[in-house]
């Protein structure tokens, strides 16, 4: 929350409308979130010179006002007006709350210009009875006619409520730092407060003595004051620390606040005669305890920075000062420290301590050492001025800061041309001086060195740049296109799989489903079908998000859960994500889920409903589609989590690379069918440009038989049989009927298939194919021990 | 002999056209053509005929008249039985037809394939990388080195002590292309892909989010040209009257920094509760390559330059479709996601 009464203490603001320059902020990069104001418009001070009674009416005054450029009528009503009293008097234009607006006009036939207004018309005071008898507001102060109401109300003040990016929430939450900012912008100049005060001869390095004894410590300065007087803050302070959202305690206290919102630098104050002659700037030991002035015990970790008087610790360094030491009532000499600490050890313990405070925060973001001896300055010259401090000669430190300062050298067709604008000489040198950033011009080129309050400004053009174009404003951008080659984009690596994965599964009627990387142990057991350690996050946010999955499927069955909740039926789900395993490698899977009908007409009952072999069909095209038709088998195996009987593992190559089959039934009741492949798996693999092969010219024939088989015979052995003794004339086999019955012996089942002979040279002979038919059921026969099933 | 034929024509033709039914058709068959038919005696008379050749042609005009007359009968009766059968197969059109099952894409792919589209259109490569990432690309190579600020904000989910984690945005990416590139040659790629922050998951936040993300490096690149290329995006998908604006932001890698606003699409920039009465919505963070990062990952700043440009998945979706809540993406209602198997206009 910034003060813009404050920031007048640093920039001229006269004449600025304060909603149109937080909307100029704003443009410029630090968003003024929200303007604050109870300020009224056209609200003066006015004295009432005449007052006579309104001739119809009999409560009603005709008033003749001074409202300091003129006198002008108004009517009034309220019973206390009179000759000679100072009013508030709104004129016309003049918007009171509740969106009253003030207009000039005639009441009960005579002019009134304005209203004199009563405290609850305004919104000082609530409206009651009571106040309502009160009447109009008799001012007295040594306001004049025409000066602003506003002083008087306490509304002269505006705050902003700023949302600023990480990088300016530094400099944007001091007033001194805002007020550079607002500078940049109306291209002003900002003058910093009074900080000059009287020294008594003593000096404060005869009765402190600093070590510090940590790296996270390099800037370490104190001053000593001595018989302050311990009192109500003056009411600037205190309207200013409420305004900032801090609560008035006493004047000593108060002051290290407002230096602290003046300079953005945090400042802390000891007892000097609790705390002795010895300052000690350590790193903590670990366990070791503090009292905090809040009265709370803290147990230190050796990552924190305590300050100590050489044997115990007396303040938490930049988060909170320890009881031991703090100012109290009956305080008479205090040792200010003006320090810069590690700013993310500080964040680090006012974390882990819980401790986030006003202080810690800005010593979280950093801080610039110009300004840590500013403060400290500022600070003696308020306590002298408001605390009747002596202030003592001399001052303690430890300078281990790094003081380099940050150059950067450019020309102005650097700037145009990382921005794509025309910028003159000149124009740098406009926007450079608004910035208050000095800098050396040779020729062409520009040396800038950058403000210490500048934080976030690192040495290189960019930044120049971004500071530059924020004010010239990117509005005035014009859009180009890159001048780069044209061609298209293409898909990369596995994204292409993917992208075609996922466009045939669609095309094949599933639905695309995302779900969560991170899943629970409980979801992690099931379908640890490849055996893979899974990554357990050491920190998880809630034990359902823990554990980094290996397997799609457990996720699709929430899906399919889900949706079976809703009364939605026919369930055809798929997704593709990436894996990973306990060594971080990479598996990137498509999964499907399939329950109930594939395709379905209720009322003519054409349906198919989802199996084995729906899926298994799913599964074939897609191979296919990629490219993998005649090196896929499925092989039936138990799978952990699917029905024993009903599932099997899908080899490319001979190799694993996925799944399939129905999901156990004791762990779902319902049909439910699910498969999963490695897409990285089948991305690895080479596959061959698609060849065109001609169809035969001449007629083909077909010739049927079956078999019968034991039962635990599969198909596709009978079927790689006859190929391997079909040879080149057989084109094509197809299985058309099972049958196990009453018909056969109980432990056999009969096979019938479909196999058609082609020859893509010359019309082929009965006698040619008799031939080969009678082969394949020899072979098959013999080393498949089965038997030819003849017609009846 | 003629005058004969000419009466037994005549005949055949009146006889014919009376029948009906294909049974009498045949019936009048039989009566000539069969083995006692008329014309079948007379044909046997030829063998008493004076001038046979005379004859024989006269019996072969009346057995053309029978068989033309016939065969013109049968197809008439043949299409009226047809129209008959046919008017009794009437169906009723109106029942439901048969539902061709085609699947729907989850709604924040269909967004990113959309994105992709635009960014493909202009040369950009599509790219993916690792979701389980080292905090060297995640965060160092990005210019965000350990114990700085933005680290706190991206709560992170850390696997591995501070090194290997969940990555928290998908500009890995981008380190691990220009590294790939060593340096030398201009990139354009786009890297939309799943991120995850430690946030509990309600309408407005999830843990897990889908960023979209592209760069460019090349050389003489300018703001003014993320300007126009932003332009064309903002356009492709949101109308050729869509207007955008950039404002000043603050990103670790991006330097200047902007977020870029496009004009309301539902109040046209008068104002309303999408815009939040700004007529402005802000859709993506941009920038120019942050010289350290160009350095980081090989790329001389003083040579090369770029812009990258990084979109949330699910608020272009949500902007785009109307959908409030997040969580939506992610729990794949499939009465919800039936709508966006169709093409987009």
């Amino acid at each position: 929350m910034i003060s813009l009464e404050w920031v007048k203490d640093y920039i001229d603001l006269t004449g600025e409308d304060l909603k149109e320059l937080a909307v100029k902020i704003t443009k410029a990069g630090i968003n003024v979130e929200s303007v604050i104001t109870k300020h009224i418009d056209n609200l003066v001070i006015g004295e009432v010179k005449e007052c006579t009674k309104h001739p119809n009416s009999d409560h009603l005054h005709i008033c003749k006002v001074d409202i300091g450029s003129s006198v002008t009528q108004i009517v009034c009503g309220a019973p206390n007006v009179r000759e000679g009293i100072k009013v508030i008097v709104a004129l016309p234009g003049c918007i009171l709350p509740g969106n009253n607006e003030i207009k000039a006009g005639k009441i009960r036939g005579e002019e009134s210009n304005g209203m004199i207004c009563a405290l609850f018309e305004l919104g000082a005071e609530e409206k009651t009875d009571e106040n309502y008898a009160k009447g109009i507001e008799e001012v007295k102060s040594d306001l004049k006619p025409g000066d602003d109401a506003n002083i008087y109300l306490g509304y002269d003040d505006t705050l902003y409520e700023l949302d600023v990016h990480k990088h300016r929430n530094n400099d944007c939450y001091y007033h001194i730092g805002f007020a550079y900012e607002i500078a940049s912008i109306l291209n002003k100049k900002v003058k910093l407060p009074d900080s000059s005060y009287k020294e008594i001869k003593d000096n404060v390095n005869d009765f402190i003595k600093l070590t510090v004894d940590t790296p996270k410590c390099p800037f370490y300065t104190a001053k000593m004051v001595r018989d302050v007087t311990i009192k109500e803050s003056p009411d600037f302070i205190k309207k200013r620390l409420i305004s900032a959202g801090m609560r008035p305690i006493n004047n000593v206290v108060d002051i290290s606040n407002y230096v602290m919102l003046e300079y953005g630098q945090p400042l802390h104050f000891f007892d000097k005669d609790k705390l002795g002659d010895k300052i000690l700037v350590r790193d903590a030991k670990d366990n070791e305890e503090i009292i905090t002035l809040d009265g709370n015990k803290r147990v230190l970790k050796s990552s924190d920075i305590v300050i100590t008087d050489g044997v115990k610790p007396v303040c938490i360094a930049g988060v909170m000062g320890g009881e031991n030491t703090d100012v109290d009532l009956n305080t008479k000499n205090i040792l200010i420290e003006s320090a810069i600490f590690d700013s993310v050890s500080i964040r680090y313990t006012a974390a882990s301590l819980n401790l986030k405070s006003e202080a810690s925060i800005r010593y979280g973001k950093g801080l610039n050492y110009e300004y840590t001896l500013k403060a400290i300055d500022r600070a003696c010259h308020l306590l002298e001025k408001y605390a009747d401090a002596k202030i003592l000669s001399g001052i303690v430190m430890h300078d281990k800061v790094d003081k380099t300062p940050k150059v950067v050298s450019f020309t102005p067709s650097d700037i145009n041309s990382l921005l794509g604008i025309t910028l003159t000489k000149k124009d740098v040198e406009t926007e450079l001086n608004r910035l208050d950033f000095e800098y050396k011009l040779d020729k062409d080129t520009f040396t800038v060195t950058i403000p210490k309050r500048r934080l976030d400004v690192d040495p290189n053009i960019n930044d120049i740049a971004e500071e530059i174009g924020r004010l010239y404003g990117y509005h005035n951008l014009v859009s180009t296109l890159p001048k780069v080659e044209t061609r298209r984009g293409v898909y990369v690596g596995d994204v292409k799989i993917r992208k075609l994965t996922s466009k045939r599964l669609r095309a094949l009627g599933l639905n695309e489903t995302k779900t969560y990387t991170l899943i629970s142990s409980e979801m992690a057991s099931k379908f640890r079908y490849d055996n893979k350690e899974q990554v357990k996050l050491p920190n998880p946010m809630s034990m359902d998000k823990s554990v980094v999955r290996t397997s799609i499927i457990p996720s699709l069955i929430n899906v399919y859960e889900y949706n079976k909740a809703r009364n939605i039926n026919d369930i055809l789900l798929y997704e593709i994500a990436k894996t990973y395993d306990k060594d971080y490698n990479e598996d990137m899977k498509v999964s499907i889920l399939m329950e109930g009908n594939y395709i379905i007409n209720n009322w003519n009952n054409t349906k198919i409903k989802c199996d084995f072999y729906t899926i298994k069909g799913i599964v074939e095209n897609l191979l296919k589609y990629l490219g993998f038709n005649n090196r896929y088998t499925f092989e039936k195996d138990s799978i952990p989590d699917m029905h024993p009987g009903i599932s099997a593992v899908i080899k490319v190559d001979r190799e694993p690379i996925g799944i399939i089959g129905r999901v156990h039934p004791s762990l779902k009741k319902d049909d439910i069918y699910v498969s999963e492949l490695s897409l990285t798996k089948l991305y690895e693999k080479q596959v061959k440009p698609i060849k065109f092969k001609e169809a035969s010219k001449y007629p083909d024939i077909k010739r049927d038989l079956a078999f019968l088989v034991k039962k635990d015979m599969t198909a596709e052995n009978i079927i790689n049989q006859i190929k391997k003794s079909g040879g080149r004339l057989l084109s094509d086999v197809e299985v058309f009927d099972v049958y196990e019955g009453e018909k056969i012996k109980d432990d056999l089942k009969s096979i019938a298939l479909s196999l058609t002979f082609s020859d893509t040279t010359k019309t082929l002979s009965d006698e040619e194919v008799t031939k080969v038919f009678e082969n394949i059921i020899s072979d098959v026969e013999t080393k498949l021990n089965a038997k030819v099933r003849n017609g009846e | 002999m003629k005058e004969k034929i000419d009466l037994l024509c005549s005949e055949i033709e009146s006889k014919i056209n009376s029948v009906s039914t294909k049974k009498e058709l045949n019936d009048l068959k039989v009566e000539y053509l069969g083995k006692k038919g008329i014309i079948t005696e007379l044909q046997s008379g030829i063998k008493d005929a004076v001038d046979k050749k005379e004859y024989g042609s006269e019996v072969n005009r009346a057995r053309t008249t029978f068989n033309d007359n016939y065969d013109k009968k049968n197809a008439e009766i043949e299409l009226e039985e047809l129209n008959k059968k046919l008017e009794s197969e009437n169906i009723d059109i109106s029942l439901p037809a048969l539902d061709i099952p085609v699947g729907s894409p989850n709604i924040l792919e269909n967004i990113i394939e959309e994105v992709e589209e635009v960014f493909m259109s202009m040369g950009y490569d599509v790219v993916d990388g690792p979701e389980i990432e080292e905090d060297k690309y995640n965060f160092e190579l990005l210019n965000i080195p350990k114990g700085h600020p933005a680290r706190d904000a991206q709560d992170t989910f850390y696997i591995e002590d501070e090194n290997i984690l969940l990555r928290s945005q998908t500009s890995p990416v981008q380190a691990r292309e220009m590294l790939k590139a060593g340096g030398d040659k201009p990139i354009r790629m786009i890297c939309p892909g799943k991120t995850y922050r430690r946030d509990a998951d309600d309408a407005t936040h999830s843990h897990q989010f889908m960023q979209i993300e592209g760069l460019l490096v090349d050389k003489n690149i300018s703001l003014s040209d993320l300007k126009g290329t932003f332009d064309v995006i903002a356009k492709k998908l949101f109308g050729e009257n869509c207007e955008t604006r950039f404002r000043p932001s603050y990103y670790q890698f991006t330097e200047p920094s902007v977020e870029t606003d496009i004009s309301c699409f539902v109040c046209k920039g008068k104002g309303c509760s999408l815009c939040k009465n700004t007529g402005w919505i802000t859709v993506s963070g941009a920038g120019m390559v942050h010289p350290n990062v160009l350095k980081n990952c090989g790329y001389d700043p003083k040579v090369w330059s770029g812009f990258a440009l990084g979109f949330g998945a699910e608020r272009l979706a949500m902007l785009k479709y109307g959908i409030n809540d997040i969580r939506t993406f992610y729990q794949t209602d499939l009465r919800e996601s039936k709508a966006f198997d169709r093409r987009d206009v």
